[in-house]
């Protein structure tokens, strides 16, 4: 498959020792199997610290809001555990959780609070009181009034967050290469340690493509969704 | 539990802080890197983003610039820049093995927030107070120095924190390519199964994040001329690393 692409038959390939390309379709030819184990990780990991993340956060926003002497308690917290470095937080975690996905994705779900928890309250708040006041008015119960009024008009602030959270963590799962889960952070780290240019080359440029490619999905969701605001923001 | 223990007796013991490659040289030269990227940052960011802000163009940039900074994995940038040829693993004073590297990595981290806020910091004067600075017969330039740079300064300052412990916590991942750092604690206790070491690595980066912040946090209070009057107004607290006047409106044009 490489001889079509360099002609000679006996000339190195691309990614070869002495030849050690960036760019090297050779590469991701013959390592597709590798390259698509390590993708499917990231976005596993990616996905569930995310989705973790999010149902951790939502009761919190809402017993924030309930009690608002909680509040700031709650925000110090969360916004304390996001100044432990994240390569600091993987080892402090393993003497609990040993060297597993579970590490990694503990993790990154705790950083993806701090955002959603922080956007969740935000988004809540941006409700207008006088739509709140007429739902109320209809006869619409706590319950009803969160499901079907607050959380719909909720929904654009919220997904901002949940973009910023996703991308950053995609960014991030990298780093959990340091237990040997890292996604495509695993190739990089390999990638480093034997100087294979191709290796680490394109598990770097895969990760920003992901990321860019789950805030599209995340924005078209989110059209999906509030199918109201399309006139108005398009 | 056994780990903490451990943590403890590794921290307790002086022998650990001392000498070349003891916590207390590891910390100053984290500390130096931290403040050097953040310098460079600023050199390079803060001039152009104030002017564009002041004459409202490259917003869209200026604004999208943090989303791509995002998606960019620091460990990645970092990883390409020590392979390539140049800056490569080279010693750099102070800095250590691969210090140019990391310098240079660190700094491209800190410029999203930088440019970010102070575009938005200028942009956020009230157009009443800027078209009355017009109105007195100010320059450009002078409404730049005298309006618009003392009013949006406390935003400007703002970002500069955020800019300052983000790069402090992730000058860290510079030991996953053996580079300087504290990280080198907290990756030699972890590869050598030695746990405590490693918390005690964490532990000491995190409690100087929250000193740095705490520090930053008194800079800007002290120069936000709305706050000096009414020291009860405002909405900070102290430990607000991504707080709503950074966040908003970064979010809601993009």
């Amino acid at each position: 498959m490489r001889v079509t692409l360099l002609g000679a038959a006996d000339d190195p390939s691309c990614y070869s020792r002495l030849v050690n390309d960036w760019v090297c379709m050779d590469y991701v030819s013959d390592r597709q199997q590798e390259i698509v184990d390590a993708t499917i990780q990231h976005i596993g990991i990616t996905v569930v610290s995310v989705v973790l993340g999010l149902a951790i956060a939502f009761p919190l926003a809402l017993l924030a809001r309930r009690l608002p002497k909680l509040e700031s308690a709650i925000l110090a917290i969360t916004t304390g555990i996001y100044t432990v470095p994240s390569l600091a937080l993987f080892p402090l975690l393993v003497p609990f959780t040993g060297l597993s996905a579970t590490t990694v994705v503990i993790g990154l779900a705790l950083y993806a609070l701090t955002i959603l928890v922080r956007s969740l309250l935000e988004g809540l708040r941006s409700v207008p009181d006088d739509v709140r006041e007429s739902a109320t008015g209809l006869g619409y119960g706590r319950g009803q009034l969160l499901l079907k009024v607050e959380l719909p008009l909720a929904l654009p602030v919220v997904m901002a967050g949940l973009r910023v959270a996703t991308v950053s963590t995609v960014a991030l799962t990298t780093v959990g290469s340091l237990v040997a889960y890292g996604g495509l952070g695993n190739l990089i780290k390999d990638g480093v340690l034997t100087n294979f240019r191709a290796e680490l080359f394109t598990a770097s440029v895969l990760c920003v493509v992901l990321a860019v490619v789950l805030d599209i999905v995340l924005v078209l969701l989110q059209r999906l969704l509030t199918p109201w605001t399309r006139g108005v923001r398009a | 539990m056994r780990v903490f223990a451990d943590m403890w007796a590794y921290l307790s013991d002086g022998a650990n802080w001392a000498g070349s490659d003891g916590i207390a040289a590891l910390l100053g030269q984290q500390l130096l890197l931290t403040l050097t990227a953040l310098l460079m940052a600023m050199v390079v960011g803060l001039p152009v983003a104030l002017w564009l802000g002041h004459l409202g163009r490259g917003g869209f940039l200026a604004i999208n610039i943090s989303n791509v900074g995002r998606a960019i994995p620091t460990f990645a940038l970092l990883a390409l820049l020590v392979v390539a040829p140049w800056p490569g693993t080279g010693e750099l004073g102070p800095y250590g093995r691969a210090g140019l590297a990391t310098l240079i990595a660190l700094t491209l981290f800190a410029l999203p927030p930088i440019i970010t806020n102070s575009y938005v910091a200028m942009r956020e004067v009230a157009p009443e107070v800027r078209e009355a600075a017009r109105g007195m017969g100010m320059t450009g330039v002078q409404q730049f120095w005298r309006v618009e740079l003392p009013l949006g300064l406390p935003l400007v300052v703002s970002g500069l924190r955020l800019a300052l412990v983000q790069v402090w916590a992730t000058a860290t991942i510079a030991a996953l390519v053996a580079g300087p750092g504290l990280g080198q604690v907290i990756t030699d206790g972890f590869f050598r199964s030695n746990y405590g070491k490693g918390i005690a690595g964490a532990l000491v980066v995190a409690a100087v994040a929250l000193v740095l912040e705490l520090v930053a946090a008194l800079v800007q209070r002290a120069v936000d001329p709305s706050r000096r009057g009414t020291p009860s107004g405002g909405h900070t607290d102290a430990l607000s690393v991504t707080g709503a006047t950074v966040e908003q409106p970064a979010e809601s044009v993009g």
